[in-house]
């Protein structure tokens, strides 16, 4: 039995067949059933693991179709509109996602119907109904009416009026209905009732085009793997070919026979169709995982999804030598960020501000059109540099010891246990910060240069004030 | 790779003659002609032999200091690796802007492991500007450690429309050897991408490049009163084509070239002559 606080009271949460048979009902306070039952069995409910544990087999109820949903807390939706064929029917559906699920040791119902809610509250209280199209009504009908999960306040209600079964509140007219318990309750009905329906939130995001391929024996050898991820690739390379389109992030699921579900995800710098480039890259991408993919008892499923595609211009072949060049680089990116990942793969774009560290992003390469980006020079035509070539990931304090002037430039400073002497100096630049977004100290910099000729960026953080406190000095940057 | 080459054009030139001998039904132009393909195919093979192990003829990149280019033959050759062992803070850029001229206008890769931005600061594109660079040309890729930043440089070794590529590696990594060293080099004169190594923190080891410079900062020129362009004190100190030399480099950011210090200043610029019979790295002094 599992226990829950809701309330500030110990609650059960869960209970097992046997504790069932003695009586012990879910909700019921916990001191209530210790004291009709000795001894119990209380665990504390872990809902976290809940949801990863119904995560987990959404994954594996993939294999049946793109578009499950969760159901939280204990339930899935799987919209098997145009799968079931795949299958062998409605009802072989049915009994093989049920005995693949229950096979794994977990307890599990379920139903099909035309809508959402009453397939949610057939699998609760009539499982393994089969609706026919448009016979939902008739198949709620019997249900009691704790089906509609509507909260105690309208089941009190309900119960008033005498209405014991969803048939018979069906039966009311919903004007009256949502006179009393709200409008809210007469859509959930007429979901139920199957008279309207009610889009699911996918648990994933829907792959624009896939190819998969099933086994009938599991497979574990990586050549296998390796030859029917080419054969998905071209598969999904005629697909992409004949809508004129190329898959800018692929993603690759293998599904164990054990239910456990690896993907591996490739983004495109542009849209691809080569089947032999998505190879490559996928198996790049395999290669560099930090735990290899382990086939366990072997893979039954692998598909190959293009999460985005996009359009590309028919394949023409170019004499430009640029645009040649251009495309080259491109792949290169994109093989590097397979191997290494996106992000560490970058390039920069300028940020339209004036707080040093902030004037550059750093964003993964394959992202956005890099050469259009205009950067503006700090300096003066024919002046040295004024920006440092590197920045420190953070400012580092320094000791300074003394000023020559109370708002000039340092004489010696120390950074990291190393004394460095001061022969020429630059600035103050003052760089103040952005009201509007930070609250920060106005920054005095200035270029220093060592008497070996090192070169640094310092500043002072805040002015010096006439409470006698000295500001505090950073280095940030270091020249070339 | 430039035998592999030869050997192929000359089996083309075999089978042209021997076409031509069929025509003439063993004419003596044939046999004549037969003759001058042999001797210019050995003519080739002499001279592919006398370059062997030596990258492939590409016009060198010139540095922009007439001293320097002199020694080089003409400038940073293309398609070979390029050692840069920096001291202090302020040495590193001297690789940089090796690199940045490597690279002329197409892109730039800079392969650095994690730890090197974080001691040694990441790269601020605007500096890079402020140098003559062009933001738009970098790309960064940033690796868990050296092993993986040298498998990196492998693949964009292998493309040729890339410019240049700047590998920084701290320290002396265990992978880096001389037979990783060599991997680099024989991908770089494939595909003429030159290879600049920035090495911080490091004594020099055996190594397959064919250039390595011992960089340090230098005083800015007295010339300017307070902040002056960045000047190098570069030593060349191994070069497999030619002499060696030490000199004192000034980055022109306008220009984007080095410009010679001696001409602005009164420092010289002195070219020390290196010793003729130099080891392959410097042995380390030993106190008795």
């Amino acid at each position: 039995m599992i226990s829950q606080k809701a309330n500030n009271t110990l609650t059960v949460y869960a209970l097992e067949a046997r504790a069932q048979k003695l009586g012990l009902t879910k909700g019921q306070p916990l001191a209530n059933a210790r004291a009709m039952v000795q001894p119990l069995a209380i665990m504390g409910c872990d809902e976290k693991a809940d949801a990863a544990l119904l995560e987990s087999i959404a994954d594996w109820c993939d294999r049946f179709t793109p578009l499950v949903s969760l159901d939280a807390p204990d339930g899935l939706f799987l919209d098997i509109t145009g799968a079931a064929h795949l299958f062998g029917g409605e009802t072989a559906m049915l009994a093989t996602v049920i005995g693949g699920i229950a096979r794994q040791g977990l307890a599990v119902q379920g139903a099909i119907a035309g809508t959402s809610l009453a397939a949610h509250a057939l699998a609760r209280y009539a499982p393994a109904t089969i609706v026919p199209p448009g016979g939902e009504a008739q198949a709620v009908a019997p249900l009691p009416i704790t089906a509609l999960e509507c909260d105690d306040k309208a089941l009190r209600a309900l119960r008033h009026a005498g209405l014991k079964s969803v048939g018979m509140v069906a039966g009311r007219l919903h004007s009256e209905l949502s006179e009393r318990l709200g409008a809210g309750f007469v859509t959930r009905l007429k979901v139920m009732l199957g008279a309207s329906g009610q889009p699911l939130q996918p648990h994933r995001a829907l792959p624009d085009l896939m190819a998969e391929q099933r086994f009938a024996e599991p497979i574990v050898t990586e050549e296998m793997i390796a030859a029917s991820l080419l054969q998905l690739a071209q598969h999904l390379s005629a697909i992409l070919e004949r809508e004129g389109r190329g898959a800018r992030h692929l993603e690759a699921a293998f599904f164990r026979a054990d239910g456990k579900v690896a993907r591996i995800v490739v983004r495109m710098g542009e849209p691809l169709r080569d089947p032999k480039v998505m190879l490559r890259l996928l198996r790049q991408r395999l290669d560099a995982l930090a735990d290899p993919l382990d086939p366990g008892f072997g893979f039954d499923l692998i598909r190959l999804e293009a999460l985005l595609a996009e359009e590309t211009k028919p394949a023409t072949i170019s004499f430009d030598s640029n645009e040649n060049a251009r495309r080259q680089i491109g792949f290169l990116v994109d093989r590097l960020a397979a191997r290494f990942g996106d992000a560490r793969v970058q390039r920069f774009v300028p940020q339209d501000t004036h707080i040093p560290e902030a004037q550059s992003a750093a964003v993964p390469a394959q992202d956005s059109d890099f050469d259009r980006q205009h950067w503006s020079l700090k300096r003066l035509p024919g002046d040295p540099p004024r920006r440092p070539l590197r920045l420190l990931e953070k400012p580092e304090e320094i000791s300074v010891p003394l000023s020559e002037v109370p708002d000039g430039p340092p004489v010696r400073f120390r950074w990291r246990r190393a004394q460095f002497d001061i022969a020429r100096a630059e600035g103050p630049e003052r760089i103040a910060m952005e009201w509007w977004r930070s609250r920060g100290l106005t920054r005095d910099y200035f270029r220093v240069e060592t008497r070996d000729g090192q070169r640094f960026w310092l500043y002072r953080d805040g002015l010096y004030r006439t409470d006698g406190l000295a500001p505090r000095w950073y280095l940030q940057g270091l020249f070339a | 790779m430039e035998i592999v080459r030869i050997s192929e054009s000359g089996h083309w030139v075999n089978e042209c003659a021997c076409r031509t001998r069929g025509i003439d039904s063993f004419g003596a132009a044939g046999i004549i002609e037969h003759i001058m393909n042999k001797s210019a195919k050995l003519a080739k093979l002499h001279h592919s032999l006398a370059r062997y192990g030596l990258p492939a003829d590409r016009p060198p990149v010139p540095l922009g200091n007439a001293a320097v280019d002199d020694v080089l033959g003409g400038g940073l050759r293309p398609g070979a690796l390029h050692e840069v062992f920096a001291r202090g803070w302020s040495g590193g850029g001297f690789a940089v802007l090796l690199a940045l001229l490597a690279a002329g206008t197409k892109p730039l890769f800079w392969v650095r492991p994690d730890y090197e931005a974080m001691e040694y600061g990441a790269l601020s594109p605007g500096g890079l500007l402020e140098l003559g660079g062009d933001p738009r040309q970098l790309v960064m890729v940033r690796t868990r450690g050296s092993p993986d930043a040298l498998s990196a440089a492998g693949d964009i070794l292998a493309c040729p429309h890339v410019g240049a590529l700047l590998l920084e590696l701290e320290g002396a990594p265990k992978c880096l050897d001389l037979v990783a060293s060599r991997r680099l080099v024989l991908a770089a004169e494939e595909s003429g991408v030159t290879v600049v190594m920035l090495r911080a923190g490091a004594i020099p080891q055996p190594s397959a490049a064919l250039t390595r410079w011992q960089v340090a900062s230098a005083a800015s020129s007295p010339l300017d009163d307070d902040w002056g362009n960045p000047v190098f004190d570069a030593q060349l100190v191994r070069h497999r084509l030619g002499g060696l030399g030490r000199f004192l480099l000034t980055w022109n950011p306008e220009h984007g070239c080095f410009t010679d210090s001696s001409k602005e200043g009164a420092d010289s610029g002195a070219v020390a002559a290196a010793p003729a019979n130099r080891p392959a790295y410097p042995q380390a002094r030993r106190a008795v």
